[in-house]
C-alpha cells in the first residue's frame, strides 16, 4: 500500500493566517452600504397563547420604519424533516420569545423603538412546561394539527398527542433476555437542556433585488440545505432554487446551532418584503438563548439484564425528549438515538423507545453529539454501576460486551470494523487503570472514570457531497465545495486530500467558503461526516483531474496513460525516466505540438459522493430492515480527577484525560489512513464530545443524578 | 447632537462625528471600517470586541466613542501590518484557533499581557485571558502558544 504524504500530517491551518490577522470576514463584517435596513423582532411574552390581533399602525408611523411584517404576510410553514414551524405564527405562539412580527427600519435604534409600539393581543393558554405534563392523557396540545404536517417518511407523530416522533427499535426477545439474566438493574438518568453559546450570534442579511433575485449572506453550517428550505417556504412568492443564492462566509462557531434553518427564515422573508434593499437580522445574546435550537433535555430510563459472568443479556432503554415548541430538526436527534441507544455493545435483546415530545419551551435541535452525549451519560453511568453490582471491574465489563465487526446492530444491519477492544485496552493502559492513586493532600482523594462511546452521523440516505477542482496558471489549485469551515479544519483537510492525489502541496491550494451559485453541492456540515463525505467528493474530483491530465499528455505526446504518474507537481512516465512535465507548463495553456497548435486547455474536474449503501426504510414497529447509519466511530475515554474527600466541593480540577477514537478503515477516504486519524488536530470536535461524556459520567452531572453521592466503582 | 472626535486608529489619525451615545465598537465597525473587533454579547462578557485603548485592553462594547477622543486605539488589524508578530506566528504554529471569531480579541489581550510580562506563567495567562471566551478550543492551544512566545523570548530571571 502506498505511503501517504499529505494525509495524516498536521500542516498549519490554511485559514489560520486570516483568523489571526483579523482578515477573516464573518457575515456581520460584510459591507452593504448606506441602504442596509435593520430588523427588530416583536416577541411573544407568553409560552402558550392564541394571537387574537396584531396592530402595527403606531409602529408604521415612526419615521425611518420601512415595513412591519407579520404572519399575515407569511402564512407559511417550514422545516427540515417536518414542516411544523412558522415564519411568523398566525394563530398561536408556542414559546416565550417566539417571533410574532418584525419591524424593518433604516437603523437598529429606530427598529427597536418601533417594535415596542406593535400591539399584540393574546389569549393565554395553559403552557406545557415539562414532559410529565406533556404526556398526560388530557394534556394540552402544543400542535393540535400535528397529524397533517408534511414530514419525512421515517417520522411517526401521534395525532391528538404531544408526541412528534416515536422511534421504536426491537431486536431479539426482550422478555427472554431478562429471564436469562442473573441481575437486573434499572434507573433513571436526566440531562438538562443546553444552549450552544457560539460566540458569533446568528445573523443573516437578505437582498431581494429588483430583478427578483434573492441573495442571503448567512452564518450557517448548511448553505445548500438553507437554500432548499427557503425555496420550499418561499415558493408561494414564485421563487425557485435558481432564484435563491446563499453565501456563507466564515462562521463564528456552529456546533449544530447553525445547522438547518432557524432564525434565518426571518431574514429571507423580510428581504422578500423590502424588495431592492438589503436587510439584516442579527440575534442578540439573549435571543441566542431562547430563540435558536437548544439541545433537548432528556429523561432516560435504563433497564439492563446481565449474567454473573458479565454478559449483557438485554437492554430496555426508554428516552423522553423535551423537544420544545418546534422540532422540525430536533426530532431527528431523537430518531438517531432511537437507533443507537444500546451504545457500542453486543446485546442480543433490545427494546428502545426514543420519544420526541412537544412542550412550550424553546425549540430543540441539533447540538454537538446529536443526542449521543445525552444517552451515553445515562448508559455509561449505568454500565459502571452494573459492573459494581456484579463485582466486576467496569473496564473488564465493557471489554466483555464491546461490539465487534460483523455483530448485529439493534436495527439488524452488521457492525462495521470496530477496534473498540484496542481502544479500551489502550486507554486503560494510559490512565493506569486499576492502580490506586493517593493525593498528596490528605483532604483530597483521586478517582478515575472510564467510558466507551460510539457515534454515527445522522443523515438522510441521500445526503450527497460534490466538489470541483481546478488548476491555476502556476499549477496551484482551487477546490470549490460547500462544506463549512466551522473550526474543525475542513479546509485544511480537503486540501490534504486533493494534495494526496495531485501532489500539489497544501499551501498551494485555495479553498473558499461556500456560495451556492458557484460551489459544488454539499448537504450540510453536520454529524462529523464532512471529512468523509465531502472528502470523498474532493478525492473523486482530484482523480478526475488526474485522468484529464493523463489524457492530454497521451494525446499530445503519445505516452500511454497507463505509464504516467504524478510526482512533486510534475507528470512523469514509468517507461521514460527522463520525462517530466511540470503542471504549470500545461494545465491551463495545454501542450504545444511540433505543428505549433496546442492540445488540451484548462484542466478542471468534478466529483460526487453519495452513501449508496444506506436506507432509512424499515419497519416502524421494530426499525428492522434498513441501514440508516453509514458507520459508527467507536472509542474509549478516561479521566482522573482529584476532589475534596469530604464536604461539597464540586469545583474539581481535571488531572488527566485520555481518549482514543477508532476512525476505522471501512469506507475511509484513504483506506490506509484509518487508524492514524484518531489523534489528529483536524477532528477535535468529536474527540472532545467524547471526553465530555466521561466528564459527565464522573463529574459534572453526578451530584444532580445521585444526590451528591459518589459511586464507589468510580474510585 | 453630534460631536467631533479625533483618535489614532492603528497608527493613523482619524476624525469623525459621533452621537454622544454611540458605542465605540459600533463606530469602529460601521464608521471606521475596522471589522476585527466582533459583536458577541454587547455587554462585556465575551471579549470578542477587545481593543487596546492607549495600550490597555478594553471591551469596546462598553466604551462610548466620545470617551476615545484623543486616544490611541489598536485592533488586530494594526498588530501585524509589518509582518506577523511573534505572538501571531506562535498562534499559527500551535493551531490555536478553530472558528476564529474570538481570535482578534485574544490576540489583542495576549499582546497586552506580553508587553507587561514577557514570560507569563500559565496561571498568569489564564488570568489575563479571563475576559476572552472561546467556545471551540478549550483554550489549551491558545495558552500553549503564549507560553511558547514567553519561552522563546528568553528565560525569566
Amino acid at each position: 500500500m502506498t505511503q501517504l504524504k499529505f494525509v495524516g500530517e498536521s500542516p498549519s491551518r490554511i485559514d489560520g493566517l486570516e483568523k489571526i490577522t483579523g482578515a477573516a470576514n464573518y457575515v456581520d463584517d460584510l459591507a452593504f452600504g448606506p441602504n442596509l435596513l435593520h430588523a427588530e423582532i416583536v416577541e411573544s411574552p407568553h409560552a402558550h397563547a392564541l394571537i387574537m390581533s396584531i396592530d402595527t399602525t403606531a409602529a408604521e408611523k415612526v419615521p425611518g420604519v420601512v415595513r412591519v411584517v407579520t404572519g399575515k404576510d407569511f402564512p407559511y410553514r417550514f422545516g427540515l424533516y417536518m414542516q411544523d414551524r412558522f415564519v411568523f405564527p398566525t394563530d398561536r405562539v408556542r414559546f416565550v420569545g417566539e417571533q410574532v412580527a418584525a419591524v424593518v427600519a433604516r437603523d437598529p435604534k429606530t427598529a427597536k423603538r418601533a417594535a415596542k409600539l406593535v400591539k399584540v393581543v393574546y389569549k393565554e393558554l395553559e403552557p406545557v412546561l415539562d414532559l410529565a405534563e406533556a404526556l398526560r392523557d388530557d394534556a394540552v396540545l402544543v400542535h393540535p394539527d400535528i397529524g397533517n404536517y408534511t414530514r419525512c417518511p421515517w417520522f411517526f407523530p401521534r395525532a391528538g398527542t404531544n408526541i412528534a416522533h416515536w422511534r421504536k427499535t426491537r431486536k431479539g426477545d426482550i422478555e427472554q433476555g431478562f429471564k436469562g439474566a442473573d441481575v437486573i438493574f434499572e434507573d433513571t438518568y436526566t440531562v438538562p437542556r443546553y444552549a450552544h453559546c457560539a460566540i458569533e450570534p446568528h445573523v443573516i442579511v437578505g437582498l431581494y433585488d429588483l430583478a427578483g433575485r434573492l441573495t442571503l449572506w448567512s452564518a450557517s453550517q448548511s448553505p445548500y440545505t438553507q437554500r432548499n428550505v427557503f425555496a420550499q417556504a418561499l415558493a408561494p412568492l414564485g421563487l425557485s432554487h435558481k432564484d435563491i443564492r446563499v453565501v456563507t462566509p466564515y462562521i463564528g462557531g456552529g456546533f449544530g446551532g447553525k445547522a438547518g434553518v432557524s432564525m434565518e427564515i426571518i431574514g429571507a422573508a423580510l428581504a422578500a418584503m423590502v424588495k431592492g434593499q438589503p436587510v439584516k437580522v442579527r440575534w442578540s445574546r439573549a435571543q441566542e438563548f431562547y430563540n435558536t435550537y437548544q439541545r433537548q433535555g432528556v429523561i432516560a430510563r435504563i433497564k439492563l439484564g446481565v449474567k454473573k459472568d458479565g454478559t449483557v443479556t438485554a437492554i430496555e432503554h426508554t428516552l423522553h425528549w423535551d423537544a420544545g415548541g418546534y422540532c422540525e430538526y430536533g426530532a431527528n436527534v431523537v430518531n438517531a438515538v432511537g437507533l443507537s441507544a444500546t451504545g457500542p455493545y453486543r446485546i442480543p435483546n433490545v427494546k428502545i423507545d426514543s420519544v420526541c415530545v412537544y412542550t412550550n419551551l424553546p425549540p430543540g435541535g441539533p447540538y454537538r453529539g446529536f443526542g449521543y452525549s445525552e444517552f451515553h451519560f445515562g448508559l455509561e453511568s449505568h454500565m459502571t454501576r452494573v459492573a459494581q453490582r456484579i463485582g466486576m471491574d467496569p473496564v473488564e465489563f465493557r471489554r466483555k460486551n464491546a461490539i465487534c465487526e460483523g455483530d448485529t446492530l439493534a436495527y439488524g444491519a452488521k457492525m462495521n470494523p470496530s477496534g473498540l477492544h484496542e481502544a479500551i485496552d489502550r486507554v486503560a493502559a494510559e490512565i493506569r487503570w486499576g492502580k490506586k492513586e493517593i493525593s498528596r493532600d490528605p483532604n483530597k482523594v483521586i478517582g478515575k472514570g472510564f467510558a466507551c462511546f460510539w457515534k454515527a452521523p445522522a443523515m438522510p440516505p441521500n445526503a450527497a457531497s460534490a466538489a470541483f477542482v481546478k488548476f491555476n496558471e502556476d499549477g496551484s489549485l482551487n477546490i470549490s465545495a460547500s462544506g463549512m469551515e466551522i473550526g474543525q479544519g475542513y479546509m485544511t483537510v480537503m486540501a490534504q486530500i486533493a494534495a494526496e492525489i495531485l501532489t500539489v502541496p497544501v499551501h498551494r491550494i485555495r479553498i473558499e467558503p461556500p456560495d451556492t451559485d458557484r460551489n459544488a453541492y454539499e448537504w450540510q456540515t453536520v454529524g462529523s461526516h464532512v471529512t468523509w463525505g465531502c472528502g470523498n467528493a474532493v478525492k473523486a474530483a482530484a482523480l478526475d483531474v488526474r485522468e484529464k491530465m493523463f489524457a492530454v499528455v497521451e494525446r499530445a505526446l503519445g505516452l500511454s496513460r497507463d505509464t504516467l504518474y504524478l510526482e512533486a507537481e510534475k507528470v512523469k512516465c514509468r517507461v521514460k525516466p527522463d520525462f517530466e512535465l511540470p503542471f504549470r507548463d500545461f494545465v491551463i495553456s495545454g501542450i504545444q505540438t511540433p505543428h505549433g497548435n496546442f492540445i488540451g486547455g484548462p484542466i478542471l474536474g468534478s466529483g460526487v459522493f453519495m452513501p449508496e449503501f444506506t436506507s432509512a426504510l424499515s419497519d416502524p414497529e421494530t426499525s428492522q430492515g434498513g441501514h440508516p447509519n453509514v458507520h459508527y466511530t467507536v472509542g474509549a475515554a478516561a479521566a482522573t480527577l482529584e476532589v475534596e474527600a469530604e464536604g461539597r466541593e464540586w469545583m474539581r480540577p481535571r488531572l488527566e484525560e485520555k481518549l482514543q477514537a477508532q476512525a476505522g478503515r471501512h469506507g475511509g477516504v484513504f483506506p490506509q489512513s484509518g487508524r492514524k486519524a484518531w489523534h489528529r488536530r483536524q477532528e477535535p470536535m468529536r474527540l472532545r464530545s467524547a471526553l465530555g461524556v466521561v466528564e459527565l459520567v464522573v463529574g459534572h452531572a453526578l451530584p444532580f443524578v445521585c444526590g451528591n453521592q459518589f459511586w464507589p466503582a468510580v474510585w | 447632537m453630534k460631536k467631533r472626535i479625533t483618535l489614532k486608529l492603528n497608527g493613523e489619525t482619524r476624525s469623525l462625528e459621533v452621537e454622544p451615545n454611540d458605542i465605540l465598537l459600533d463606530v469602529l465597525r460601521e464608521s471606521l471600517g475596522v471589522k476585527s473587533p466582533k459583536i458577541g454579547c454587547e455587554r462585556g462578557d465575551c471579549g470578542a470586541c477587545t481593543v487596546l485603548l492607549d495600550d490597555k485592553t478594553v471591551r469596546s462594547c462598553l466604551i462610548l466613542a466620545i470617551e476615545a477622543d484623543g486616544c490611541h486605539i489598536t485592533t488586530a488589524e494594526g498588530l501585524g501590518r509589518d509582518g506577523l508578530t511573534p505572538l501571531q506566528r506562535s498562534f499559527l504554529e500551535h493551531g490555536s484557533f478553530q472558528c476564529g471569531f474570538c481570535a482578534p480579541g485574544v490576540v489583542v489581550s495576549a499582546t497586552e499581557l506580553l508587553e507587561k510580562n514577557p514570560h507569563p506563567s500559565e496561571a498568569e495567562i489564564k488570568e489575563a485571558l479571563g475576559g476572552n471566551l472561546c467556545r471551540c478550543t478549550g483554550y489549551k492551544p491558545i495558552i500553549a502558544a503564549i507560553v511558547a512566545v514567553g519561552q522563546k523570548a528568553g528565560r525569566r530571571v
